[in-house]
């Protein structure tokens, strides 16, 4: 076994394992920090993809956007240290078959179909992702950064409006 | 046998039905955003992985992931807002215990 795949069997461990222990733990602030190594396991797995890019974004929107506005909404609604109650025991059971299953199912699905893979080597730089991303020719996401620009403006406005505190009836 | 695109394939999955048990157990509405994060990670890391091995001169995957990670940043952000007002008038954030609109 190479080294390469070593690494890669090293972080699909760590981000199963931490990705479990935030959907189990009951305590919910370490929820929140297991999600958080979750995260940078996946971020891990895109630079081991060579999808430096990605891996950026991930890091600085989800480490540190996502999971500090998640831990302090934990701080601002709830006591951080106090365990949450204990899911009834059918709700486990029907939601760990469902998960099993079907895990199960697409599992037979890889195992019969083989891709078509190309051996070329998958290197962009940054300066052709931003060039195709404003570009306006056929190929050019131009349309889809505006269209995400106004819906990301809509939701921090409607934010600000929804959390705003009602003005008291005189 | 070298690590190839089925490997990711299968992480990705095993990650989606990580965040699809959450998903059910969970009663909070916090946690429950988590596990919605994480099902949205899971994708992306579909987007990417294709892109890599079946169509590494193109982009397409990698500008998918980009805009998935904002609609997912902006669905937090307004989630959370929700989650803060909904705090404010019934003092709980449990799913059943929101269920105004039922009776």
């Amino acid at each position: 076994m190479k080294t390469v795949d070593i690494i890669f069997y090293c972080i699909a461990a760590f981000v199963l394992t931490t990705g479990l222990l935030a959907v189990t733990t009951r305590k919910i602030f370490r929820s929140a920090i297991w999600l958080l190594f979750c995260l940078m396991g996946i971020a891990a797995l895109y630079f081991w993809m060579n999808a430096n890019f990605i891996a950026a974004i991930q890091i600085a929107v989800y480490v540190g956007g996502i999971v500090v506005l998640i831990i302090f909404s934990i701080f601002l609604t709830q006591q951080a240290g106090n365990q949450m109650p204990k899911p009834n025991g059918l709700r486990i059971a029907a939601a760990s078959a469902a998960s099993l299953i079907g895990f199960g199912l697409i599992f037979q699905l890889f195992k019969k179909h083989t891709f078509q893979t190309t051996g070329n080597n998958f290197d962009i730089d940054i300066a052709t992702i931003g060039k195709q991303l404003l570009s306006i020719e056929a190929d050019g996401y131009a349309l889809p950064f505006e269209v995400i620009s106004i819906l990301l403006l809509a939701a921090m406005v409607g934010c600000i409006v929804i959390a705003m505190k009602p003005k008291t009836e005189v | 046998m070298t690590v190839g695109l089925t490997h990711i394939i299968v992480l990705s999955t095993a990650l989606f039905f990580i965040g699809m048990f959450g998903l059910f157990t969970r009663r909070n509405m916090i946690t429950m955003l988590m596990s919605i994060e994480l099902l949205l990670n899971s994708v992306n890391i579909n987007f990417v992985a294709f892109n890599k091995y079946l169509y590494p001169a193109k982009m397409d995957g990698v500008f998918f992931s980009v805009f998935i990670i904002t609609v997912a940043a902006a669905e937090a952000a307004v989630a959370i807002a929700i989650i803060i007002n909904l705090y404010r008038t019934h003092k709980s954030i449990d799913v059943d215990d929101v269920a105004d609109l039922k009776q």
